[in-house]
């Protein structure tokens, strides 16, 4: 007999007060594409679903003071559509749109990406790199968190008892800024990433970069902000010296596992490779703005 | 445990069902309301065989609860055809011979479906990525993409 119950709340509060009562055994459902598949396989045994997408807010994307604010639980393909976010934002928009299939992306969303807290979830390192911050809901009120604080490792978040995401926020953009996210998958689609790197970067009129984000996914537990790497690149053009310094960074940076995707030697070397590549490519698009 | 009540539309039709949460759109389809077109293969989204049309999107109906149906307009295969006209992707399929089992089929005329709705001339690489979803172990993929492109060229008059 099954004990498994279902709540589609329509306020935060009563997410709130739905995931804080259920003795630890609820989830938040939002495009369930990680969750039924993990309740199908007995990983995951809950008690409840608290179905969180019929609360006002919590699908959309809306442009506030210069900045960009996702619903936590819009589904990718409305990311992929949103043309004033694509703009600003390609390297986020473009990881949002890797992950799995169209049918994937009808549901799949950057909470749930977040929160089942794969080292491999293509849309956290570009999110880190973006510097954007989510609002945390719960017992005790709402918080600002940034991204990288939430994963703690493979399955683990740093959300208490009753917490969920209820937002995303991307900030305003100096001119001359752009980012970039690429994956290394062994085909064309619909896989895993073997590594994923993320630069967000600003240049100056004169093209010497002035700001970047670098951040690297797959070759950590979490996705990992790579602070010599951004140093690498600031007060520099991108010219070849720089980009070896970058790659040299990001290869530092790395601590992966070897299993059937792909060895710790092949993650690293490969980690060094994407970096440049999206480091590259996030500074032509700066320079064409 | 009682059970949940959904109230949806399936097809144009209003329908009513009864369901355990953990069951699946695709277990509500299949095993409450017959509607077997739509095929388990995987069960973990990566096959496409339980493609939907969800208020407008294509999903994975094994990735959705059933009691996520409430209020919802879905489209199954069941819905493709008027009566005995079948829809032109339906058609084209036939004539290019795009399926031999049969069982990716339902659901590759649903995404099909799906992608001509919103994007009447896709290009070949267009359709080949919309469509990667959708696994067919049989034919190699080639006569579907075909199938695909005359059909929306058909819809659009050319």
């Amino acid at each position: 007999m099954s004990t498994l119950s279902y709540t589609s709340p329509t306020t935060v509060e009563a997410a709130v007060s739905a995931l804080a009562g259920a003795n630890g055994g609820a989830k938040v459902l939002s495009g369930g594409t990680d969750l039924l598949v993990q309740l199908r396989s007995g990983r995951s045994r809950p008690e409840m679903f608290v179905d969180v997408k019929r609360i006002p807010g919590l699908i959309g994307v809306r442009e506030e003071n210069g900045g960009f604010v996702i619903g936590a639980a819009t589904p990718c393909v409305l990311i992929g559509e949103h043309r004033a976010l694509q703009q600003a934002w390609p390297g986020v928009v473009e990881a949002a749109r890797l992950i799995g299939s169209t049918q994937v992306q009808g549901r799949a969303t950057l909470a749930g990406n977040l929160c089942n807290a794969s080292p491999a979830a293509d849309s956290v390192p570009a999110m880190i790199a973006a510097r954007a911050t989510c609002t945390v809901a719960g017992p005790s009120g709402r918080r600002e968190a940034p991204v990288e604080a939430i994963a703690t490792g493979p399955g683990r978040t740093s959300l208490a008892r009753g917490e969920l995401l209820i937002e995303f926020r991307l900030p305003k953009r100096p001119p001359r800024s752009a980012d970039a996210y690429l994956r290394f998958i062994p085909r064309t689609e619909m896989d895993i990433a073997v590594v994923g790197a993320a630069v967000n970067l600003t240049l100056d009129p004169s093209g010497t970069c002035t700001e970047a984000r670098v951040v690297l996914g797959a070759v950590a537990p979490t996705a990992v902000l790579v602070p010599d790497g951004a140093a690498a690149l600031v007060g520099r053009r991108l010219d070849s010296d720089t980009l070896s310094r970058l790659d040299a960074a990001a290869r530092r940076a790395c601590v992966p596992i070897t299993d059937k995707r792909g060895t710790i030697e092949f993650r690293t070397q490969v980690a060094g490779v994407l970096a440049r590549r999206a480091a590259t490519i996030a500074c032509t698009r700066a320079g064409e703005r | 445990m009682s059970k949940n009540h959904v109230s949806t539309t399936i097809n144009g039709e209003p329908v009513e069902f009864l369901c355990e949460t953990q069951q699946t759109l695709l277990d509500a389809l299949r095993d409450e309301l017959q509607l077997t077109g739509s095929k388990e293969g995987c069960s973990s989204g990566d096959c496409g065989a339980c493609s939907v049309i969800v208020d407008g999107r294509l999903v994975c109906s094994c990735l959705m609860l059933a009691v996520e149906a409430e209020g919802r307009t879905i489209e199954t295969i069941e819905g493709l055809a008027r009566g005995d006209v079948l829809h032109p992707v339906q058609q084209k399929f036939l004539q290019a011979a795009a399926l031999q089992c049969g069982f990716c089929t339902p659901g590759l005329l649903v995404a099909a479906k799906a992608l001509l709705d919103r994007h009447p001339d896709p290009t070949e690489t267009e359709a080949r990525y919309w469509l990667a979803g959708n696994l067919c172990r049989c034919t190699g993929y080639d006569k579907v993409i075909r199938a695909v492109l005359e059909a929306g060229a058909e819809m659009r008059g050319e």
